[in-house]
């Protein structure tokens, strides 16, 4: 009380200065000011001037951690487009090709009407009271609407929802999930997100508690992993996927590197498989799945399971198996084994980007850790409503015997079977290329060729002080328009360089892209061809 | 037993640190009841359309347009929308580079960010610049990324309004930084005390703590108090002195309830005071349609607005910004008609208008009832909502009550958020959860349940508060319970 008292006698005593410039407008809450605080330790900042944020001053996880996908080529690429529109023919293209990116609609690939239906339904709630409404939508458009809102309470759909996300909708996705898998999925595990990515980021949190906490990754890598192991702190410790067996994944190489972190004091925490691969496309064979799991188990390691492209398989023999499927089938029930798989609605079929809708769903996770994740989900209230509906609808899309089915298995296996033919015609392509070698894609949305460049071109680019296979990528870009992301971004046994392109561009346009792509490689080679070579 | 592979104990610790209490334990036990089928009163978030708050048509009609782009090709479309909504739904669409499907600029569009420089510009008198506003998932993300360039370790600190949202808090602990509290003036209607806010300086200083940022909350969440144009001035001009950004969450800028003060931004006062204070001074501006009379949470559509970042900086933040490739289109596209809405004239100009008078004229009306009510209950005293959609009524719990807190197990506000829960149905969310002075309590309220149910809501209040004084107050020696 003595205390408090003598804080108020201090605070009158001040009181009585007031900011020399303080103007006379309506006195706002009382305040005291003056110049000068006797206080504060150190003489005012005036003296001294560095604004507090510079980039000397900001965290340093935030500049160690990189991001190739949208990186330099990218802006390289918008300055480009820029001079197209100011200054059209100033360079040997008309447009440029964004193969950078797996973001399909922006290449004219069309949405799912089923799910547009329901979206603008849910969106606009008024139009399901019109009868006009009935000559515009599907009748099992405007049911799935009426059932979603049903599950909204209120119907209010710009209500923050449960932090998880809508109960109802998660209830439909674990239905969902147990019709892929033949296993039953929990809505209570299920953690709706604005894109996989937030969920990812999430993760790595929990995780990484300082430097020596380590995360295998896959090599080469989609670099959101090894950004947000950069964010979070962590350590990335790489395991290489084998280019000369379809990108295959050994556990043997898997053990060799868990061993070599573990004598550099590396706590390795946690495995992440992105199946089918990104960039490199290889969907897991069973066997390999199953040495996984047994791995984890072995080493206690959580396993983080990107499956975000599980409905993108173009190889015959290949099927997408969830790590849940595959560790339920073994035998392993929900605690035996911490398995986060990770989905979105912004590949597969569905292709909806931009509105960031996913979910991982959490299994194996003690009660006392999810409730910690659930404490950080908390913390941003919930994910964007949206993007909720959508995630529930590609998990339970039409079914036989609905109205919309039929249109819906034809969107749907049109855009597929498209994706299959560019994957295949875009890879001959590559394999076409003198010095190029290129795995198939067997899944996802990349091609991932090797670029076996001459020495020539090695030390022009060291030269330039760019990567060989940047300065290939920027080549490729200034002469055609079409933008890749250089292999390095994604990480590659030292000393090979690959390119990474998505098998997106519109099938009319890719005739086009192949003839300009192998009439720039010829170029190219015939400046770098190494000398004596025939 | 090996030990699970990710147990509690071996947990990044600040996670563990982290409490968020707006769905925190109140809100859990309230999700409870509600399943055993009590009525329960949810005035625990700022979340108006979960209290009967109805959108306003035009966004929803024009979102609904960009996400079936089919309807537009329709002869019967103009049955039902009106012609301004599908010219705006085909004016965003060709500002997508493939609707609403397509991954965005990682900043947001373009064009929409223009109309937020554009509105920014038409508020405050100066020009702003589209390349330095960020779209984002809600203000909150953009706060986050914001705290996590700033903060390096444990020696950075953030002076943070107490009370304050706990996302400040939350976020401080989630990026490892200290938060250097500076407490507000509940006397002086939650006034500003510059001598307790230099005395925490000194004492983070004398800590070892880099003081590197200030959080302000104008209109004040939970506290609803406006600043003055004075107030922010003087704000400023102390960031200047101690070399401080200042973070300046502006959320709740269209809910204002009194004419004193209107809201003025930071940003327009940084640029009237002039150099060298308008060039040096660091400032990050956020917004969000999740408030205001839109009140779209669900949307998730916020920016942030930087003035005075080197583009170094800038650059560091973009790139951050793109390992999340882009935020939500429609709610990008939310944000773009909450700053660029119809305009007189327009056919959907009066409706709007309507909507929006009507949401706005009956929140200043619930803001009183609010304040009055609470101000006649035993041992509360509650400062006017004067912006934002809390209230925070003190309560002065006798010695009897904070003891059978302790008894069992709880914060003193906490026990009697509980036995208010129990016996009213109403939720809200202890005054600790923000932070206040010690030995003294408060709860948030929101002012967001409808007008009609108002006064019951009151009356349930003053009877459950008015029996809980008399429980606790008694002076015979011995408690009735």
């Amino acid at each position: 009380m003595r205390r408090l008292a003598m804080d108020r006698a201090k605070r009158l005593l001040f009181g009585s200065f007031l900011s020399s410039s303080q103007s006379s407008l309506t006195p706002g809450p009382a305040s005291s000011c003056f110049p000068f605080s006797p206080f504060s330790s150190e003489a005012p900042m005036s003296l001294y001037k560095f604004p507090p944020v510079t980039v000397e001053t900001i965290n340093p996880k935030v500049k160690r951690c990189e991001y190739a996908v949208r990186g330099e080529i990218v802006s390289h690429a918008q300055r480009l487009q820029q001079e197209l529109q100011t200054k059209p023919g100033s360079h040997p293209f008309d447009e440029i090709l964004y193969c950078n990116i797996g973001n399909p609609q922006a290449l004219g690939q069309q949405p799912i009407t089923f799910f547009r239906e329901v979206l603008a339904l849910c969106d606009y709630p008024a139009l399901l009271d019109r009868d006009e409404t009935h000559a515009l939508f599907s009748s099992d458009a405007i049911a799935r609407a009426w059932e979603i809102l049903d599950l909204i309470p209120d119907r209010a759909t710009g209500a923050y929802s449960h932090s998880q996300g809508i109960k109802g909708l998660r209830e439909a996705i674990a239905v969902g999930i147990a019709e892929r898998d033949g296993f039953p999925a929990n809505a209570d595990d299920i953690f709706l997100t604005d894109g996989a990515s937030p969920a990812v980021h999430m993760m790595m949190q929990l995780l990484i508690r300082s430097e020596k906490d380590g995360i295998l990754c896959p090599i080469p890598q989609y670099p959101l992993y090894s950004a947000s192991i950069a964010l979070h702190g962590g350590c990335l410790v790489p395991y290489y996927l084998d280019e000369g067996k379809g990108w295959g994944l050994e556990i043997f190489e898997l053990k060799q590197q868990l061993a070599v972190a573990r004598t550099q004091s590396i706590t390795v925490r946690a495995l992440v498989v992105i199946n089918p691969g990104n960039p490199t496309g290889q969907v897991l064979s069973e066997e390999n799945q199953k040495e996984i799991v047994e791995f984890c188990r072995k080493e206690g390691l959580v396993l983080l399971a990107d499956e975000v492209y599980q409905e993108n398989i173009y190889a015959d023999n290949k099927k997408f198996n969830s790590f849940k499927k595959i560790s339920r089938s073994m035998g392993y029930g929900g605690d035996d084994l911490p398995l986060i798989s990770f989905q979105s609605v912004s590949k597969g079929y569905y292709g909806e980007c931009g509105k960031r809708g996913g979910y991982m769903e959490v299994t194996g996770l003690s009660s006392d850790v999810k409730e910690q994740i659930y404490k950080v989900a908390s913390v941003n209230l919930c994910s964007n409503i949206s993007g909720q509906i959508l995630s529930s609808l590609v998990m339970n899309p039409p079914k036989v015997g609905d109205e919309s089915y039929e249109s819906y298995m034809a969107e749907k296996d049109e855009i597929l079977s498209s994706l299959a033919r560019r994957a295949k015609a875009l890879e001959d392509a590559f394999n076409s290329l003198e010095g190029v070698t290129c795995n198939k894609a067997e899944g996802a949305m990349y091609l991932f060729p090797r670029l076996h460049l001459p020495q020539k071109a090695i030390k022009a680019a060291e030269a330039a002080k760019t990567a060989p296979d940047a300065y290939y990528a920027r080549r490729l870009l200034d002469a055609t328009g079409i933008v890749v992301v250089p292999g390095s971004g994604f990480g590659q046994v030292p000393g090979t360089w690959h390119i990474r392109s998505t098998i997106l561009p519109p099938e009319d346009k890719i005739p086009a892209i192949i003839s300009r792509l192998k009439a720039f490689h010829e170029a190219f080679m015939d400046e770098f061809r190494d000398q004596g070579v025939a | 037993m090996t030990p699970k592979p990710l147990d509690y104990e071996s947990l990044n610790e600040n996670v563990k640190k982290v409490a968020y209490a707006v769905r925190g334990e109140l809100y859990f036990r309230a999700s409870e009841l509600q399943k055993e089928g009590k009525k329960i009163i949810f005035t625990d978030v700022g979340n108006p359309h979960a209290l009967g708050q109805k959108p306003l048509s035009f966004p929803r009609q024009v979102v609904a347009l960009c996400q079936a782009p089919f309807l537009l090709d329709d002869p019967n479309v103009g049955l039902l929308f009106p012609a301004d909504a599908i010219a705006r739904a085909r004016h965003y669409l060709s500002m997508t580079s493939g609707g609403l499907g397509a991954y965005s600029d990682s900043r947001g569009i373009p064009g929409v960010r223009k109309e937020v420089a554009d509105f920014i510009e038409r508020r405050d008198g100066y020009p702003s610049d589209p390349e330095l506003i960020f779209l984002t998932d809600g203000a909150s993300k953009g706060v986050m990324q914001m705290l996590n360039t700033i903060i390096r370790d444990e020696k950075d600190g953030i002076l943070v309004p107490v009370p304050q949202y706990p996302l400040y808090s939350a976020a401080i602990s989630l990026c490892g930084g200290s938060l250097v509290p500076y407490y507000l003036e509940e006397e002086a209607n939650w006034g500003l005390d510059f001598y307790n806010i230099h005395q925490s300086v000194a004492a983070a200083h004398s800590k070892g703590i880099t003081v590197r940022a200030m959080v302000i909350i104008n209109p004040g969440n939970p506290t609803g108090q406006c600043l003055s144009e004075a107030n922010i001035r003087e704000l400023l001009k102390f960031c200047f002195q101690e070399n401080l950004v200042l973070l300046a969450d502006e959320v709740y800028q269209q809910n204002i309830y009194q004419d004193e003060r209107p809201f003025v931004s930071a940003r327009k006062i940084l640029f009237d005071m002039g150099p060298p204070i308008s060039k040096e001074v660091q400032l990050v501006s956020f917004h969000t349609v999740s408030k205001g009379y839109w009140g779209e949470c669900g949307q998730r559509g916020g920016y942030f607005e930087m003035t005075n970042l080197p583009s170094q900086t800038v650059d560091e933040i973009y790139k951050v910004a793109s390992v999340s490739l882009s935020p939500n289109v429609p709610g990008q596209i939310f944000l773009g008609l909450m700053v660029n809405p119809p305009k007189a004239g327009d056919i959907s100009y009066l409706k709007l208008v309507q909507e929006s008078k009507a949401v706005l004229e009956s929140l200043r009306r619930r803001a009183h009832i609010m304040t009055d009510g609470f101000n006649s209950c035993r041992n509360v005293v509650c400062n006017f909502t004067e912006g934002a959609m809390y209230s925070f009524p003190q309560i002065r719990l006798p010695l009897k009550a904070i003891e059978a807190a302790r008894k069992a197990g709880k914060a003193p506000d906490v026990f009697y958020c509980l036995k208010l829960l129990e016996a009213t149905g109403i939720a809200t969310v202890p005054g600790s959860g923000f932070g206040q002075k010690e030995g003294v309590f408060h709860l948030r309220t929101t002012i967001l349940p409808a007008e009609e149910d108002m006064p019951a809501i009151m009356t349930s209040f003053r009877k459950f508060n008015d029996e809980f004084m008399e429980q606790y107050e008694d002076y015979r020696g011995y408690s009735r319970m």
